[in-house]
């Protein structure tokens, strides 16, 4: 029986005329792989905005864990098991890989208000973001200036950054957009495997990712869920072929 | 054991200054032994800068204040027949630290031009208390009634003793400074720096953090202007003016923003060229402006990595 | 409390005039911040060449109107020559960059007028027919170059007001004001466009400058301390928003001068005198800064941003 980690309620968010998220509701399960899809303009990037902290819905709420985190800004939800990347590489440019996920960790260890020790000689930051690394498939390039990293490779460094903080969901934007297939395909099988240890909802276009991952999807339009359910209903749903394919706007 | 170009070019930048006053004493040119002191108060002050805005990058174009407070901590007493050194220059230390603090937890809540104007804005208040202060010398200011005094050997009319109480502060900072960057906190100093968005993401609340290398900053830099009280020992509110903000800045920039050493580089050429020009015309500001102008558009890396080779600015 | 409803009308007036100088420069500041994303601290020597070219060329015609009137055009051309040679460069760098480059400046702009005219101030004196008093109420007679100022104020902002929301060009502005990249994505020349608004805040900087001969002295340097004060007004209003410069002008105009007059005696009220006279002139220098810390706490953008809030 899984319980929801997930729970967001009648989330609306308007920017002067336009109303980007339309009394949303959902629910992702513990354990569950939750797509978002919907065309351009569906209000896809300003839920997640809201999910992650960066935006303050309107009215609505979500709840994470239980707890009613609708207030709370992003950090403080990323220390509640709250872990994201960004539709739009977003990483530590100037610093090493293995800098980077060293610094997640030492942002889910707290305690960084120490002054003497060098943090870069620290096993207890060092040795986890090795692992974390290694998982993803980065450990040969730990000492790489993040700068000089593939695309593909920097977007691999954001999700073991999410990982170093040890979430209890992942929320990726577009994880594998601007990939080539073999990099989109890398991606998809590691997060195949992450599947089952760790709640995730993502946001992606590329549809074979989709299919492939998720358990659940729901369709976003004009700011509105207008269907939520596996990927086969989805798939067979008048709503969302009409959505996608009658009402195309770019 | 492979010694590299940084620290070798540390090790003689470091040798260099303590030879100063015995050079000064053979070659009879206590000028020189003057100058340098002075050119070290402002490398600490550029020092201090430096952490907030090379690591931190926080734009604050109010520095000069601390000084101007630093120094006031120093002479108000000292007008008031309070000479104890320890007494001075602690109060400098808290006094300009509780400034920072106050101004930073202002400051700090807006960013980009904002932060810059604002933190330029409550300096030249800070200035105008000073000129306000008629028992204090109003806008003339005040001679210093005497150096600050800490008894035993260290006194500080003598000229070499108080060139290496300056030096030895210098060190100091220099020291605690360098762990301080390469410390958990400076690692979230620079991240923040970096990609603010990004260190918020994993977890971060930059604004604690930020405020306290403001105060960490205010501080030192407040112990410049104590320094600077007993150099000149003469002290007025231009101490404080936005120019000397600006100059110092000037230091930090010219030397390598982000090195820490640099801005040490940064002062004593800085402070070379206004002696140097100021000797040739008085309308020396002509040609320093446009030096500046210069040195933003084509030499932003300072003269740090020139000197000591490229891996001296990491990330 | 002895403070009698002509000095209050009078005082206030006299705010009134600094808001309308606060406001000069602070238009063209805040544009060129909102839509050119430059922190340009040399346009406080605009204010100086301003005054400079003014008294200048009033000497020259023996008449200030067109001394004024030929200071415009003049300074205006100034600031496209350093826009064109100085400040291209810097629209793609960051503020730090700016700030320091345009710092550069200000050193350059203080010393060029200092090599022409000397450093000594310069008092030059309100024009004949500008003198003299007149009535705004029975018995409450006010400078009429004062009151001259104020009204070129209004004029001003009546007519920025008309360019900014009722020409294409003023639509250009706002949309730049409010997103820089999507205006020169939809084709508008950037760079002309830049220009323009650089050269309309240098003449109203140059405008400034000029009116202000009269009443505040002329020297090199006199632009760094206005430049502060039309800081916190931008600061307060809003960067970006013409609105809000309106607004935070005459909040900044008003408190400053009120405070510089009636602070000290209402303190007395509450301490006693001398120490009135100690701590009035300080608070009231201190007034607009404490205003600004204080908007700032609610509202770290503004009062009226050009952006919005998300």
């Amino acid at each position: 029986m899984a319980d929801t980690l997930l729970a967001i309620r009648g989330l609306s968010k308007r920017f002067g005329g336009l109303l980007a998220s339309d009394r949303i509701d959902l629910d992702v399960a513990r354990g569950e792989t939750h797509a978002i899809i919907g065309p351009n303009g569906a209000g896809k990037t300003t839920l997640i905005g809201q999910l992650a902290g960066d935006l303050r819905p309107d009215s609505g709420s979500i709840h994470f864990a239980g707890q009613d985190v609708t207030r709370l800004d992003a950090p403080h939800r990323a220390r509640r098991g709250l872990a994201r990347s960004f539709q739009v590489t977003s990483i530590f440019r100037e610093f090493s890989a293995l800098d980077n996920v060293a610094l997640a960790v030492q942002a889910h260890a707290g305690r960084s208000f120490r002054f003497w020790r060098s943090a870069r000689s620290e096993p207890a930051l060092r040795e986890p973001a090795r692992a974390a690394l290694e998982a993803v498939g980065l450990g040969a390039r730990a000492d790489v200036l993040a700068a000089r990293l593939a695309h593909g490779e920097q977007r691999q460094l954001e999700i073991a950054m999410a990982l170093a903080t040890e979430p209890r969901m992942l929320l990726l934007d577009e994880p594998v957009a601007g990939m080539g297939l073999d990099e989109s395909q890398k991606m998809v099988r590691f997060l195949a495997m992450l599947r089952r240890r760790i709640t995730i909802v993502l946001v992606e276009h590329d549809m074979d990712a989709v299919f492939t991952l998720a358990d659940r999807i729901s369709v976003m339009v004009y700011g509105r869920i207008i269907a939520t359910g596996t990927p086969s209903e989805v798939r067979g749903s008048d709503d969302v072929r009409r959505a996608y394919l009658g009402e195309d706007r770019a | 054991m492979a010694i590299s170009r940084r620290t070798l070019a540390l090790v003689a930048g470091g040798a260099l200054l303590a030879l100063v006053p015995p050079i000064a004493a053979l070659t009879n040119q206590p000028f020189y032994l003057d100058l340098f002191r002075r050119m070290m108060i402002f490398a600490i002050a550029a020092v201090s800068l430096d952490l907030i805005l090379g690591y931190g990058g926080m734009v604050s174009f109010g520095h000069a204040a601390y000084l101007g407070i630093g120094a006031y901590a120093v002479g108000i007493p000292a007008f008031h027949g309070v000479d104890n050194g320890w007494l001075q220059w602690g109060l400098a230390i808290a006094a300009s630290a509780l400034a920072a603090a106050v101004i930073g937890a202002v400051s700090l809540r807006t960013s980009g031009v904002s932060f810059i104007m604002i933190t330029l804005a409550f300096a030249q208040m800070l200035y105008y208390l000073g000129i306000s202060l008629e028992t204090y010398g109003g806008d003339n200011g005040m001679r210093l009634a005497g150096r600050s005094r800490f008894g035993g050997p260290i006194d500080l009319r003598e000229p070499a003793v108080f060139y290496y109480v300056v030096l030895a502060i210098l060190v100091l900072l220099l020291t605690l400074g360098n762990r301080l960057v390469a410390s958990r906190f400076g690692m979230v100093i620079r991240a923040a720096r970096s990609n603010e968005v990004r260190a918020r993401a994993i977890g971060f609340s930059p604004f604690r953090y930020k405020l306290t290398a403001f105060v960490i900053a205010g501080g030192a830099g407040g112990l410049a202007g104590a320094l600077l009280a007993n150099q000149t020992e003469y002290l007025t509110p231009d101490f404080m003016h936005w120019t000397r903000s600006g100059e110092i800045m000037f230091m930090v920039i010219l030397g390598g923003m982000g090195t820490l050493f640099g801005p040490v580089i940064g002062a004593v050429v800085l402070l070379l060229l206004e002696d140097v020009l100021s000797a040739l015309t008085t309308h020396w500001q002509i040609i320093l402006g446009p030096i500046l102008i210069l040195v933003v558009l084509f030499a932003k890396r300072g003269l740090f990595g020139l000197v000591a080779g490229a891996e001296t600015r990491d990330g | 409390m002895s403070i009698n409803f002509a000095l209050l009308l009078e005082q206030t007036l006299n705010g009134l005039q600094y808001g309308v100088m606060l406001f000069l420069m602070a238009a063209g500041l805040t544009l060129v911040f909102g839509i050119m994303n430059l922190v340009n601290l040399a346009h406080g020597s605009l204010y100086m060449v301003g005054a400079y070219l003014a008294t200048a060329f009033t000497e020259k015609t023996g008449s200030f109107v067109l001394g004024v009137a030929l200071a415009l055009p003049a300074t205006l051309l100034v600031g496209v020559v350093v826009e064109i040679v100085a400040l291209r460069t810097l629209y793609e760098r960051d503020h730090l960059d700016q700030v320091l480059a345009t710092f550069g400046l200000i050193l350059f702009f203080n010393e060029l007028v200092a090599i022409v005219w000397g450093r000594a101030a310069i008092f030059t004196s309100v024009p004949p027919f500008l003198s003299g008093h007149f009535r705004v109420l029975p018995g409450l007679p006010y400078p009429t170059y004062r009151a001259v100022i104020i009204l070129v104020g209004i004029a001003v902002a009546i007519m920025l007001w008309a360019l900014v929301t009722r020409t294409r060009l003023g639509m250009r502005i706002r949309a730049g004001a409010s997103n820089r990249t999507m205006i020169s994505a939809l084709g508008v020349d950037i760079r002309q466009l830049y220009t323009f608004v650089f050269g309309l805040g240098a003449a109203l900087a140059g405008l400034a400058g000029a009116m202000a001969g009269p009443v505040y002295s002329v020297q090199p340097g006199m632009g760094e301390g206005i430049l502060i004060q039309v800081f916190v007004v931008i600061v307060i209003g809003g960067i970006g928003s013409i609105r809000g410069a309106v607004v935070g002008a005459i909040v900044v105009g008003m408190a400053d001068t009120l405070g510089r007059a009636f602070l000290k005696p209402l303190l007395a009220t509450i301490i006693s005198p001398p120490a009135a006279d100690k701590a009035g002139p300080a608070l009231a220098s201190m007034s607009i800064y404490l205003l600004m810390a204080a908007v700032l706490f609610f509202r770290p953008e503004g009062l009226f941003p050009a952006r919005g809030r998300s």
